[in-house]
């Protein structure tokens, strides 16, 4: 594998995570219990699935603000037809179709239209936001009694083999989307298209399609989240996700993908997002006041980005 | 060696952080039931600080050590904030809701660990609740309805400014005053959300302002709104009767200056504390009341 300046490079994060674990675990030994170890997963479940697709579009040279208000617009979407009577199994695929093709949307303005994607995602993000609370009218879509409800309630809550649904989701996310990134040809055009864009159209490929393509896959696994979400919650929050698009880029940069694009990798945007998400739950466990908690997360993620860039 | 090094740094730098922010480590022979959490939906509100600092004073009489954690109005967080107090093995867990509906799933949770719930200002739909603190809210929506339809001798067109949709704090007080109306010559010509924030209120009044050329009183559902619709209407060099909900300090500051026409006065620093001697009785396992109402109280001047 070519991604990463040498072999201990790709390691940092995960060596990072692992002694910020045991820093936290000698500060309070709750922290390494079975089950909050399952608590950080599952809270960063929501997270990882988001900055994995925002790996994609990282790693293409691109950036999704959008995350957030495509993570409400699915759930709401889902939410609405499982009220309606639809199955579950309808409402997610449907949800699920609408992310992508939300996210593909944003692709074609930002590949055809030539916008760039700042401005473009900042764009989607507000009109989206606003369709939102169009769509649900400022109020939360709540779950009843209705068909769907009972299955679609175990997708976000239960358990298989004593593990949550939604930590499974996260890594068959993580699974497919580190075949595709290392051993597909997509994979290999997203980090070239990242790398040089201007290189990569000149040797032949469909600079346009690619750019479709990893948006569209930001909006599927946006969508993804927002139905893990909404079921956990037992209802579509109109304001939901606000702010998630900063934690997924966290994730991203904190595990080494270069926000220049072409190098990176979503080991690293798992790792990333677990220390985010041990950050969370330590500073909850260890009764930080809320206000010192932002303070600390900023600056532990601008540690991190210093000490990487120092490295390279 | 450099890069190993840096990650070090970064550790102990963590480290520092953490020691730096963090209160003393909790006692290990203290028991499991000294330690109680509350949930609170929001601190940028001046209403729910005051409940949580009535709740910390009180805890510190009994003897509890009290976690607070913020939800910053996401029920997201919420729901993470219970999972950490559940793993936590708090004795009890005191929520004050950021939506009655959203709420349910973790209550069910806590429920589940068989650790009691109590619910502080905003009710819960659903999960098992040990008891639920709140001021009467639909006698303090008719206590302001009812100075209205006085001020105005039963007859205007006014505004109602809801607070977050859902809540049962917005559904109790906007029922409280649409009773209160009923039957005079009063008309709501606008009803519209700001929130409980007092910059949605400024916006939202701004566009009533705009929208409808009448107006002779509004209703907000809390002060913060109230000040919000206030700055607004000052604005516009109209004169319309300001009633707000909550009296916090800004508020019964506006009241004495003339500003604002009334507000009603809560008493979270009285919620926050019964919830904290409420889940002391439910420690010691004795029956508590399934609702217990706060008085309040009219302010006018």
């Amino acid at each position: 594998m070519k991604i990463g300046k040498n072999e201990l490079g790709k390691f940092r994060p995960i060596i990072g995570l692992l002694l910020f674990s045991v820093v936290i675990s000698l500060l309070n030994p709750q922290f390494l219990t079975f089950s909050n170890i399952i608590n950080v997963f599952r809270q960063t479940s929501i997270n990882s699935i988001i900055a994995v697709g925002m790996t994609f579009v990282i790693l293409s040279g691109g950036i999704d603000l959008s995350v957030g208000s495509v993570l409400a617009f699915s759930g709401a979407i889902c939410a609405s037809l499982i009220v309606a009577g639809a199955s579950t199994f309808s409402a997610v695929v449907l949800a699920l179709i609408v992310g992508t093709i939300v996210g593909g949307m944003t692709g074609v303005i930002i590949s055809k239209g030539k916008v760039q994607p700042f401005i473009a995602t900042l764009v989607t993000m507000t009109v989206l936001r606003g369709a939102t609370l169009v769509f649900t009218d400022g109020k939360p879509v709540t779950l009843g009694n209705q068909v769907g409800v009972e299955l679609f309630f175990k997708f976000g809550n239960a358990s298989i083999a004593g593990i949550p649904i939604p930590i499974l989701t996260m890594f068959i996310v993580f699974a497919f989307s580190y075949y595709i990134l290392t051993q597909t040809r997509l994979g290999r055009y997203v980090y070239a298209l990242g790398g040089n864009e201007v290189t990569a159209k000149l040797s032949g490929i469909s600079v346009g399609k690619i750019k479709v393509t990893v948006y569209a896959i930001s909006g599927l696994l946006a969508a993804l989240a927002g139905i893990i979400l909404t079921s956990r919650l037992s209802s579509a929050q109109p304001n939901a996700g606000m702010g998630y698009e900063l934690d997924a880029i966290a994730a991203v940069v904190l595990g080494g993908t270069s926000l220049a694009g072409g190098m990176g990798s979503v080991l690293g945007t798992i790792t990333g997002a677990l220390i985010i998400g041990i950050l969370n739950n330590a500073l909850n466990i260890l009764n930080v006041s809320s206000y010192y908690q932002m303070m600390v997360k900023g600056l532990v993620i601008l540690a991190a980005v210093l000490v990487d860039r120092k490295n390279k | 060696m450099k890069k190993i090094f840096s990650v070090l740094l970064v550790g102990v730098l963590l480290l520092g952080l953490l020691v730096g922010c963090a209160p003393e480590a909790p006692q290990m022979n203290e028991t499991e039931t000294a330690k109680i959490g509350l949930v609170i939906s929001t601190l940028s509100n001046p209403f729910f600080v005051t409940l949580k600092e009535g709740a910390e004073a009180k805890a510190k009489e009994i003897g509890f050590e009290l976690i607070v954690l913020d939800s910053q109005n996401d029920p997201a967080k919420e729901l993470a904030n219970i999972e950490d107090l559940i793993t936590k093995k708090v004795g009890v867990i005191l929520v004050n809701p950021t939506d009655s509906d959203s709420v349910v799933n973790a209550i069910k949770l806590a429920n589940d660990a068989k650790i009691p719930v109590i619910t502080l200002d905003r009710g819960s739909n659903g999960g098992e609740v040990a008891t639920h603190i709140a001021s009467d809210n639909v006698a303090g929506g008719k206590m302001a309805g009812q100075y209205i339809v006085e001020q105005l001798k039963g007859k205007g067109k006014v505004v109602e400014l809801e607070g977050i949709a859902g809540t049962s704090a917005a559904r109790d007080r906007g029922e409280g005053f649409n009773e209160s109306i009923k039957g005079t010559e009063i008309t709501v010509v606008a009803k519209q959300t700001a929130d409980f924030d007092r910059t949605k209120g400024l916006n939202v009044m701004e566009n009533i302002l705009q929208a409808q050329q009448e107006i002779t009183a509004v209703f907000a559902h809390n002060d913060e709104m109230a000040l919000g619709a206030l700055k607004a209407i000052e604005a516009s060099g109209r004169e319309i009767m300001v009633v707000g909900f909550d009296a916090t300090d800004d508020a019964v500051a506006a009241v004495k200056e003339g500003k604002m026409a009334a507000t009603v006065a809560q008493q979270p620093d009285k919620i926050g504390s019964l919830g904290i001697e409420m889940a002391d009785r439910v420690i010691k396992g004795e029956a508590v009341e399934s609702f217990i109402p706060v008085d309040l109280k009219l302010v006018t001047e």
